[in-house]
Protein backbone atom coordinates (compact mmCIF):
# COMPACT_ATOMS: atom_id res chain seq x y z
CA UNK A 1 0.00 0.00 0.00
CA UNK A 2 2.75 2.37 1.03
CA UNK A 3 4.80 1.29 -1.96
CA UNK A 4 1.88 1.92 -4.28
CA UNK A 5 1.38 5.38 -2.82
CA UNK A 6 5.07 6.12 -3.17
CA UNK A 7 5.05 4.96 -6.78
CA UNK A 8 2.04 7.02 -7.75
CA UNK A 9 3.63 9.98 -5.97
CA UNK A 10 6.80 9.54 -8.01
CA UNK A 11 4.78 9.22 -11.22
CA UNK A 12 2.91 12.40 -10.40
CA UNK A 13 6.18 14.19 -9.65
CA UNK A 14 7.62 13.03 -12.94
CA UNK A 15 4.53 14.25 -14.76
CA UNK A 16 4.61 17.62 -13.04
CA UNK A 17 8.31 18.06 -13.86
CA UNK A 18 7.92 17.19 -17.56
CA UNK A 19 4.84 19.38 -17.77
CA UNK A 20 6.83 22.21 -16.23
CA UNK A 21 9.74 21.72 -18.64
CA UNK A 22 7.39 21.63 -21.62
CA UNK A 23 5.70 24.96 -20.98
CA UNK A 24 8.18 27.08 -22.86
CA UNK A 25 7.93 26.84 -26.64
CA UNK A 26 10.58 28.22 -28.95
CA UNK A 27 9.40 29.57 -32.25
CA UNK A 28 11.41 29.77 -35.43
CA UNK A 29 10.86 31.50 -38.76
CA UNK A 30 12.92 28.88 -40.57
CA UNK A 31 13.17 25.08 -40.12
CA UNK A 32 16.94 25.22 -40.72
CA UNK A 33 17.29 27.49 -37.69
CA UNK A 34 15.19 25.13 -35.66
CA UNK A 35 17.44 22.25 -36.67
CA UNK A 36 20.52 24.27 -35.68
CA UNK A 37 18.95 25.15 -32.36
CA UNK A 38 18.19 21.49 -31.73
CA UNK A 39 21.68 20.35 -32.68
CA UNK A 40 23.44 22.99 -30.60
CA UNK A 41 21.28 22.45 -27.54
CA UNK A 42 22.26 18.79 -27.71
CA UNK A 43 25.97 19.65 -27.89
CA UNK A 44 25.94 21.90 -24.85
CA UNK A 45 25.98 20.69 -21.27
CA UNK A 46 23.72 21.90 -18.51
CA UNK A 47 26.00 22.77 -15.61
CA UNK A 48 23.30 22.27 -13.01
CA UNK A 49 22.56 18.65 -13.88
CA UNK A 50 25.90 17.80 -15.34
CA UNK A 51 25.02 14.65 -17.21
CA UNK A 52 22.29 16.31 -19.22
CA UNK A 53 22.42 18.49 -22.28
CA UNK A 54 20.72 21.86 -22.46
CA UNK A 55 18.00 20.17 -24.51
CA UNK A 56 17.32 17.48 -21.88
CA UNK A 57 17.57 19.48 -18.72
CA UNK A 58 14.60 20.91 -16.88
CA UNK A 59 16.80 23.17 -14.72
CA UNK A 60 16.04 26.88 -14.67
CA UNK A 61 19.51 27.77 -15.93
CA UNK A 62 19.15 25.36 -18.85
CA UNK A 63 15.93 27.11 -19.88
CA UNK A 64 17.65 30.51 -19.61
CA UNK A 65 20.54 29.27 -21.73
CA UNK A 66 18.14 27.78 -24.28
CA UNK A 67 16.53 31.23 -24.49
CA UNK A 68 19.96 32.78 -25.11
CA UNK A 69 20.70 30.13 -27.71
CA UNK A 70 17.33 30.74 -29.34
CA UNK A 71 18.04 34.46 -29.65
CA UNK A 72 21.50 33.83 -31.08
CA UNK A 73 20.21 31.31 -33.61
CA UNK A 74 17.44 33.72 -34.68
CA UNK A 75 19.98 36.43 -35.43
CA UNK A 76 22.15 33.95 -37.34
CA UNK A 77 25.11 33.84 -34.98
CA UNK A 78 27.72 31.33 -36.16
CA UNK A 79 28.39 28.07 -34.27
CA UNK A 80 31.79 29.49 -33.41
CA UNK A 81 30.22 32.62 -31.93
CA UNK A 82 27.70 30.63 -29.89
CA UNK A 83 30.30 28.23 -28.52
CA UNK A 84 32.63 31.11 -27.65
CA UNK A 85 29.76 32.76 -25.78
CA UNK A 86 29.18 29.63 -23.70
CA UNK A 87 32.85 28.72 -23.16
CA UNK A 88 33.87 32.23 -22.11
CA UNK A 89 31.29 32.02 -19.32
CA UNK A 90 31.24 28.39 -18.25
CA UNK A 91 34.52 26.93 -19.57
CA UNK A 92 35.20 24.01 -21.90
CA UNK A 93 33.08 21.85 -19.63
CA UNK A 94 29.89 23.12 -21.37
CA UNK A 95 30.97 21.46 -24.59
CA UNK A 96 30.12 17.79 -24.85
CA UNK A 97 32.78 17.70 -27.55
CA UNK A 98 35.77 19.32 -25.85
CA UNK A 99 38.49 20.97 -27.99
CA UNK A 100 41.84 19.24 -28.46
CA UNK A 101 44.43 21.22 -26.50
CA UNK A 102 47.21 20.58 -24.02
CA UNK A 103 44.88 20.25 -21.02
CA UNK A 104 42.66 17.72 -22.84
CA UNK A 105 45.40 15.60 -24.48
CA UNK A 106 45.00 12.94 -21.80
CA UNK A 107 41.25 12.85 -22.43
CA UNK A 108 41.60 12.57 -26.20
CA UNK A 109 44.68 10.38 -26.53
CA UNK A 110 44.73 8.48 -23.22
CA UNK A 111 42.53 5.61 -24.49
CA UNK A 112 44.72 5.14 -27.58
CA UNK A 113 47.84 5.10 -25.41
CA UNK A 114 46.21 2.40 -23.26
CA UNK A 115 45.37 0.34 -26.37
CA UNK A 116 48.99 0.62 -27.60
CA UNK A 117 50.32 -0.47 -24.19
CA UNK A 118 47.93 -3.43 -24.15
CA UNK A 119 49.03 -4.43 -27.69
CA UNK A 120 52.71 -4.24 -26.74
CA UNK A 121 52.10 -6.44 -23.70
CA UNK A 122 50.12 -8.91 -25.83
CA UNK A 123 52.82 -9.13 -28.51
CA UNK A 124 55.53 -9.58 -25.88
CA UNK A 125 53.56 -12.38 -24.24
CA UNK A 126 53.00 -14.15 -27.59
CA UNK A 127 56.70 -13.89 -28.49
CA UNK A 128 57.79 -15.19 -25.16
CA UNK A 129 55.44 -18.15 -25.48
CA UNK A 130 56.77 -18.95 -28.94
CA UNK A 131 60.38 -18.88 -27.82
CA UNK A 132 59.77 -21.29 -25.00
CA UNK A 133 61.44 -24.61 -26.01
CA UNK A 134 59.12 -27.59 -26.32
CA UNK A 135 60.32 -30.34 -24.07
CA UNK A 136 61.08 -33.57 -25.93
CA UNK A 137 59.13 -36.63 -24.81
CA UNK A 138 60.94 -39.50 -23.24
CA UNK A 139 60.69 -42.81 -25.19
CA UNK A 140 58.30 -44.20 -22.60
CA UNK A 141 55.98 -41.22 -22.82
CA UNK A 142 56.10 -41.36 -26.60
CA UNK A 143 55.00 -44.98 -26.60
CA UNK A 144 52.18 -44.23 -24.19
CA UNK A 145 51.03 -41.32 -26.33
CA UNK A 146 50.98 -43.53 -29.43
CA UNK A 147 48.99 -46.14 -27.57
CA UNK A 148 46.44 -43.60 -26.45
CA UNK A 149 46.17 -42.12 -29.94
CA UNK A 150 45.59 -45.56 -31.43
CA UNK A 151 42.58 -45.97 -29.18
CA UNK A 152 44.12 -48.60 -26.97
CA UNK A 153 43.48 -46.50 -23.96
CA UNK A 154 43.62 -49.22 -21.40
CA UNK A 155 46.29 -47.99 -19.11
CA UNK A 156 48.53 -50.55 -17.54
CA UNK B 1 64.85 -14.29 -10.61
CA UNK B 2 63.42 -11.10 -9.19
CA UNK B 3 61.01 -10.75 -12.12
CA UNK B 4 59.29 -13.98 -11.18
CA UNK B 5 58.98 -12.85 -7.58
CA UNK B 6 57.22 -9.64 -8.56
CA UNK B 7 55.02 -11.27 -11.17
CA UNK B 8 52.31 -12.77 -8.95
CA UNK B 9 51.81 -9.35 -7.39
CA UNK B 10 51.22 -7.47 -10.63
CA UNK B 11 47.41 -7.90 -10.52
CA UNK B 12 47.41 -6.73 -6.90
CA UNK B 13 49.53 -3.68 -7.77
CA UNK B 14 47.23 -2.81 -10.68
CA UNK B 15 44.20 -3.25 -8.41
CA UNK B 16 45.64 -0.98 -5.72
CA UNK B 17 46.50 1.59 -8.38
CA UNK B 18 42.91 1.54 -9.63
CA UNK B 19 41.62 1.86 -6.07
CA UNK B 20 43.79 4.94 -5.51
CA UNK B 21 42.58 6.55 -8.76
CA UNK B 22 38.92 5.83 -7.98
CA UNK B 23 39.41 7.05 -4.41
CA UNK B 24 40.78 10.36 -5.67
CA UNK B 25 37.84 10.56 -8.08
CA UNK B 26 35.38 10.13 -5.22
CA UNK B 27 37.06 12.93 -3.29
CA UNK B 28 36.70 15.47 -6.11
CA UNK B 29 33.66 17.70 -6.21
CA UNK B 30 32.23 17.54 -9.74
CA UNK B 31 30.25 20.73 -9.11
CA UNK B 32 33.44 22.72 -8.88
CA UNK B 33 34.00 23.60 -12.50
CA UNK B 34 36.95 25.96 -12.93
CA UNK B 35 35.70 29.36 -14.05
CA UNK B 36 37.17 30.80 -17.25
CA UNK B 37 36.59 34.27 -15.75
CA UNK B 38 39.49 34.02 -13.29
CA UNK B 39 42.02 36.81 -13.94
CA UNK B 40 39.61 38.50 -16.33
CA UNK B 41 37.87 41.83 -15.78
CA UNK B 42 34.50 41.59 -14.08
CA UNK B 43 31.74 41.32 -16.72
CA UNK B 44 29.96 44.62 -17.18
CA UNK B 45 26.45 45.02 -15.83
CA UNK B 46 24.07 47.71 -14.69
CA UNK B 47 21.16 46.62 -12.55
CA UNK B 48 18.75 48.31 -10.15
CA UNK B 49 19.67 47.99 -6.51
CA UNK B 50 17.48 45.70 -4.49
CA UNK B 51 16.87 48.23 -1.75
CA UNK B 52 16.83 51.30 -3.99
CA UNK B 53 15.37 50.33 -7.38
CA UNK B 54 15.80 53.88 -8.70
CA UNK B 55 19.57 53.59 -8.23
CA UNK B 56 21.88 51.32 -10.15
CA UNK B 57 24.76 49.06 -9.24
CA UNK B 58 27.43 48.31 -11.82
CA UNK B 59 30.79 46.57 -11.88
CA UNK B 60 32.43 50.02 -11.82
CA UNK B 61 31.02 50.62 -8.31
CA UNK B 62 33.12 47.74 -7.02
CA UNK B 63 36.43 49.05 -8.34
CA UNK B 64 39.20 50.59 -6.24
CA UNK B 65 38.98 48.11 -3.36
CA UNK B 66 39.07 44.37 -2.81
CA UNK B 67 35.47 43.18 -2.61
CA UNK B 68 33.43 40.03 -2.35
CA UNK B 69 30.62 39.63 -4.87
CA UNK B 70 28.15 37.10 -3.56
CA UNK B 71 25.40 35.55 -5.68
CA UNK B 72 22.36 34.76 -3.56
CA UNK B 73 18.62 34.21 -3.67
CA UNK B 74 15.79 33.72 -1.21
CA UNK B 75 14.91 30.38 -2.85
CA UNK B 76 18.41 29.04 -2.30
CA UNK B 77 18.69 26.75 0.71
CA UNK B 78 22.49 26.80 0.88
CA UNK B 79 22.39 30.62 1.03
CA UNK B 80 20.72 30.30 4.41
CA UNK B 81 23.74 28.32 5.63
CA UNK B 82 26.22 31.03 4.73
CA UNK B 83 24.11 34.01 5.65
CA UNK B 84 25.06 33.99 9.31
CA UNK B 85 28.72 33.89 8.42
CA UNK B 86 28.37 36.76 5.94
CA UNK B 87 26.68 38.76 8.71
CA UNK B 88 29.73 38.08 10.91
CA UNK B 89 32.06 39.35 8.17
CA UNK B 90 29.88 42.40 7.74
CA UNK B 91 29.97 43.19 11.47
CA UNK B 92 33.74 42.78 11.58
CA UNK B 93 34.03 45.10 8.58
CA UNK B 94 36.83 43.11 6.94
CA UNK B 95 35.77 43.44 3.34
CA UNK B 96 32.84 45.06 1.54
CA UNK B 97 30.37 42.46 0.31
CA UNK B 98 28.27 43.20 -2.74
CA UNK B 99 25.38 40.97 -3.69
CA UNK B 100 23.84 39.70 -6.88
CA UNK B 101 20.28 38.81 -6.03
CA UNK B 102 19.76 36.15 -8.66
CA UNK B 103 16.38 35.30 -10.22
CA UNK B 104 14.47 36.43 -7.21
CA UNK B 105 11.43 38.58 -6.51
CA UNK B 106 12.49 41.79 -4.77
CA UNK B 107 9.87 41.42 -2.04
CA UNK B 108 10.90 37.82 -1.29
CA UNK B 109 14.56 38.80 -1.20
CA UNK B 110 14.05 41.72 1.18
CA UNK B 111 11.84 39.67 3.47
CA UNK B 112 14.40 36.83 3.47
CA UNK B 113 17.17 39.21 4.61
CA UNK B 114 15.05 40.40 7.53
CA UNK B 115 14.03 36.87 8.43
CA UNK B 116 17.58 35.50 8.48
CA UNK B 117 19.25 38.20 10.52
CA UNK B 118 20.05 41.24 8.41
CA UNK B 119 21.61 42.60 5.27
CA UNK B 120 25.38 42.01 4.99
CA UNK B 121 25.60 43.65 1.56
CA UNK B 122 26.89 47.12 0.81
CA UNK B 123 24.39 46.85 -2.05
CA UNK B 124 22.70 44.06 -3.97
CA UNK B 125 22.06 44.16 -7.70
CA UNK B 126 18.64 42.81 -8.56
CA UNK B 127 19.02 40.34 -11.43
CA UNK B 128 15.42 39.25 -11.89
CA UNK B 129 15.91 37.59 -15.28
CA UNK B 130 19.25 35.98 -14.45
CA UNK B 131 20.87 37.50 -17.56
CA UNK B 132 23.73 39.08 -15.61
CA UNK B 133 24.18 35.75 -13.84
CA UNK B 134 24.81 34.15 -17.24
CA UNK B 135 27.51 36.72 -18.03
CA UNK B 136 29.17 35.86 -14.72
CA UNK B 137 28.95 32.13 -15.45
CA UNK B 138 26.69 31.49 -12.47
CA UNK B 139 25.35 27.95 -12.43
CA UNK B 140 24.80 27.16 -8.77
CA UNK B 141 23.85 29.57 -6.05
CA UNK B 142 25.54 30.57 -3.76
CA UNK B 143 28.71 31.59 -5.53
CA UNK B 144 31.24 34.09 -4.28
CA UNK B 145 33.70 36.03 -6.42
CA UNK B 146 36.67 37.94 -5.07
CA UNK B 147 37.55 41.03 -7.10
CA UNK B 148 40.83 42.89 -6.79
CA UNK B 149 41.26 46.65 -6.68
CA UNK B 150 41.36 46.92 -10.47
CA UNK B 151 38.06 45.08 -10.77
CA UNK B 152 39.54 41.79 -11.93
CA UNK B 153 38.01 38.50 -10.83
CA UNK B 154 40.73 36.72 -8.89
CA UNK B 155 38.88 33.86 -7.23
CA UNK B 156 35.54 32.12 -7.33
CA UNK B 157 34.13 30.00 -4.56
CA UNK B 158 31.20 27.70 -5.33
CA UNK B 159 28.88 26.75 -2.50
CA UNK B 160 28.31 28.37 0.88
CA UNK B 161 31.08 30.37 2.54
CA UNK B 162 31.84 29.02 5.99
CA UNK B 163 34.54 29.44 8.61
CA UNK B 164 36.91 26.79 7.26
CA UNK B 165 36.80 28.04 3.65
CA UNK B 166 37.23 31.57 4.92
CA UNK B 167 40.25 30.79 7.09
CA UNK B 168 42.00 28.44 4.71
CA UNK B 169 41.26 29.98 1.32
CA UNK B 170 39.37 33.25 1.11
CA UNK B 171 41.08 35.28 3.84
CA UNK B 172 44.65 34.56 2.62
CA UNK B 173 43.66 35.55 -0.93
CA UNK B 174 41.93 38.72 0.29
CA UNK B 175 44.95 39.71 2.39
CA UNK B 176 47.26 39.14 -0.54
CA UNK B 177 45.05 41.20 -2.85
CA UNK B 178 44.68 44.00 -0.32
CA UNK B 179 48.47 44.26 -0.20
CA UNK B 180 48.67 44.70 -3.98
CA UNK B 181 49.06 48.28 -5.23
CA UNK B 182 46.11 49.79 -7.03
Amino acid sequence: MILRRLLSGLLLLGWVMTAHAGIYAFEFDDPAKEARFKRLSEELRCLVCQNQTLADSGAGLALDLRKELHQMVLRNASDEEIKTFMVSRYGDFVLYNPPVKSSTYLLWFGPFVLVVIALVILIMAIRRNRERPVKALSPDDLKRAQRLLAGKDKEV
Amino acid sequence: MSENKIRPFIPLIVFIGLCVLLGIGLGLNPREVPSPLINKPAPAFKLPQLHAPDQFLSEADMKGKVVMFNVWASWCAACRQEHGFLMELYKQNIIPIYGLNYKDEAEDAKRWLIQYGGNPYAASAHDLSGRVGIDWGVYGVPETFILDKRGMIRYKHIGPVHYQVWQETLLPIIQQLQAEPL
